[in-house]
């Protein structure tokens, strides 16, 4: 693929509205900009609404109303096959927990991307993805576990090869769901430090979502899901200082 | 395309147990179709083989089934009698290699006398054997009969026995030919033809013995010894004929069906054998559908096995679709599996039929004289092969688009 890298920032959402079949808005956010490069932290408790802001980013759900812009493309305005091919290309993805498939060994779980999509393969830039893998496992410590079958891995080292596999062929944007809620505070830490110096290196853009705050001082900028989201309100009514905010 | 298969190979690899019981019970569907169809064979070709090797039977005139039913299995009555002139005529016939004569008329406890010659032990073939003896060996004079396998067992002879027969066909008769005794002067070894259930005398011993009857004021003459004159040699019912060059047989079949001297019919064994399958084989069709029937409960296994397994494979999917996959890859994984699947389980039942065919040939053989041959798939088998396949293919389509619709509403999220 020698298709023109694409410009704008890595994320812009304008006006997007999302709702479940038939239910109410779960989403309701005027704006939200995240630039190239930089990390950001997105708070809010569980059923906030995250992991769907997070399936709008990724082209898995379409907004009702509204613009989602990745890398300045419209998301919404793609086929469902562009979006698929759109995600393989250029971005990363890390799940709380359970990110492995489970019967392909390390080595196969963190090149699956660039065997799935020959555009993010073409981001290699000619390397032979068993090669990149090895690199980067190597600098997310976890070389020795390459041959390994992912069922004998601890929990922190499939985050770890969740990060590899997310991160193999530079993609412009992370995402990250709550990768740290499984592991004790010690790796935890750990983890961040690999996470955002294999960002760094990549030069990719990091979104990283958790309801844990005490996360938050290591970010660059941390934004709370409530903050931007107004259909966040009925759950908050009770709240003052949601009331306040208005 | 190669990578998704692999990835399919390797899922099914992970639920080795569950894929294994899958593919075993589409493969015992495939060996019971295939299996079937080997047997089918197997028993057609035991059928054709009841007589070999003879390229004319010849009787009087009648109709095709009666002389092949009367000559070869012992079955209905003889259409008529023919001259020993005319037998003696066509037998010196130029293409005429060898012939062998039949006598019938006579029987012991139900079973069928055959008057013959040492031509009958000579050149007479089924499945390309000829008529070997498990004791004793041919009759040599007029007073010695060989019997045939279940006769032996039956009625528990052996060589040395005394053996009275009586007129005419019938299980129970009262005509006994007491006044000539014969004498078993061997057991013939299992053939798994009609020729087991007969006995086997000399056109000799029946003239003597006929003789003798009459000479003690005896019985009653019915075909086909009537018309026959003291002293000169009796009818006989059929005769066997050998060509010398085998393109000859129909030219000879014709000049003998249009001979006005005494009119004969001349069948082609295999040509009768035939169409007489074509009217008792369509007991096949029952076996086939049969089979057909279990192919479809393994495939439905197969169905729900790849089904009950979507809803712990919703992570997976997730994964899947997090780095990239779309839907319809997800589509073609499961439709591969379950196509793998079937592929594995036809191939597995064709190797366990070549296997079982393998092991167990020779024993079928010597206990149901039917001979099993290791030969390749014919279209019909390759057939039922791309049916299950194809089968399979399209039942993945099931599971599939389960996982298809699952995987759109779960996204990223499954609800796990």
């Amino acid at each position: 693929m020698t298709a023109p890298a694409p410009a704008g920032p890595a994320v812009a959402l304008r006006d997007v509205r999302f709702a479940y079949r038939g239910g109410r808005d779960v989403l309701d956010i005027p704006a939200l900009d995240v630039a190239r490069g930089e990390r950001l932290f997105l708070h809010g408790p569980s059923g906030s609404g995250k992991t769907t802001l997070l399936g709008l980013l990724a082209g898995v759900l379409l907004p009702r109303a509204g613009t989602v812009a990745v890398l300045g493309q419209r998301l919404e305005t793609m086929g469902s096959a562009a979006r698929d091919h759109f995600r393989a290309e250029h971005l990363g993805y890390v799940f709380q927990m359970f990110n492995l498939i489970p019967y392909l060994s390390v080595r196969d779980n963190i090149t699956l991307p660039c065997r799935l999509s020959g555009a993010r393969r073409a981001r290699l830039g000619g390397a032979d993805p068993d090669v990149e893998a090895g690199l980067l496992a190597e600098r997310l410590e976890i070389a020795g576990l390459l041959a390994s079958p992912v069922t004998e891995l601890s929990v922190g080292q499939q985050q770890r090869v969740a990060v590899a596999r997310a991160l193999l062929g530079r993609p412009e944007l992370v995402v990250c769901d709550e990768p740290t809620s499984a592991l004790d505070a010690d790796r935890r830490d750990r983890f961040l430090e690999l996470l955002f110096a294999r960002c760094a290196d990549a030069g990719s853009a990091l979104i990283f979502v958790s309801h844990d705050l005490s996360l938050a001082a290591r970010f660059a900028r941390t934004v709370a899901l409530r903050e931007v989201n107004r259909a966040a309100a009925p759950a908050a009514a009770g709240d003052p200082e949601a009331v306040a905010a208005r | 395309m190669t990578f998704l298969l692999g990835l399919a190979w390797r899922s099914l690899r992970n639920r080795r147990l569950i894929s294994l019981l899958t593919a075993a019970s589409i493969a015992l569907s495939v060996a019971l179709l295939v299996g079937i169809e080997h047997v089918r064979l197997g028993v057609r070709e035991s059928f054709a083989g009841t007589i070999k090797g003879t390229d004319l039977i010849v009787g009087a005139r009648g109709g095709t089934t009666q002389v092949l039913l009367s000559t070869v299995f012992g079955m209905a009555t003889p259409s008529g009698t023919v001259s020993w002139a005319t037998y003696e005529r066509w037998a010196a016939h130029p293409a005429i290699k060898w012939t062998i004569p039949y006598a019938l008329g006579d029987a012991h406890k139900g079973h069928r006398v055959i008057g013959t010659t040492a031509a009958f032990f000579a050149h007479y073939r089924f499945r390309d054997r000829s008529v070997t003896f498990a004791s004793g060996g041919p009759p040599t004079d007029d007073r010695s009969i060989a019997i045939g396998w279940d006769v032996a067992q039956r009625l528990g002879y052996a060589v040395g026995t005394k053996v009275v027969l009586s007129h005419g066909v019938a299980a129970v008769s009262f005509a006994e030919h007491e006044a000539h005794p014969f004498t078993v002067s061997g057991v013939i070894a299992r053939t798994f033809t009609p020729i087991d259930r007969a006995l086997y005398t000399t056109l000799d011993g029946l003239t003597a013995m006929h003789e003798d009857e009459e000479a003690a004021g005896g019985l009653m003459m019915g075909p086909p010894e009537a018309g026959h004159v003291p002293g000169q040699a009796p009818p006989i019912t059929a005769f066997l004929v050998g060509t010398k060059n085998r393109f000859e047989t129909l030219a000879l079949q014709r000049e003998m069906n249009e001979d006005r001297t005494e009119p004969l019919t001349a069948i082609i064994p295999g040509v009768a054998l035939a169409q007489l399958w074509q009217t008792i084989g369509s007991a096949e069709v029952g076996l086939r559908v049969v089979a057909l029937f279990t192919v479809l409960v393994g495939l439905t296994g197969m169905c729900v096995a790849l089904y009950a397994s979507l809803e712990a494979r919703r992570r997976e999917m997730a994964i899947l679709r997090a780095v990239g996959a779309g839907p319809r890859t997800i589509v073609a994984l499961l439709v591969l599996e379950s196509a793998l699947l079937a592929v594995l389980g036809a191939a597995a039942g064709v190797a366990i039929v070549y296997a079982g065919i393998a092991l167990a040939a020779g024993a079928v053989e010597a206990r149901f004289g039917l001979a099993l041959t290791l030969r390749p798939l014919g279209a019909l088998e390759w057939g039922y092969l791309a049916l299950v396949v194809g089968a399979g293919t399209l039942v993945g389509l099931l599971p599939a688009w389960r996982a298809y619709r699952t995987s759109l509403t779960d996204g990223l999220a499954p609800k796990v």
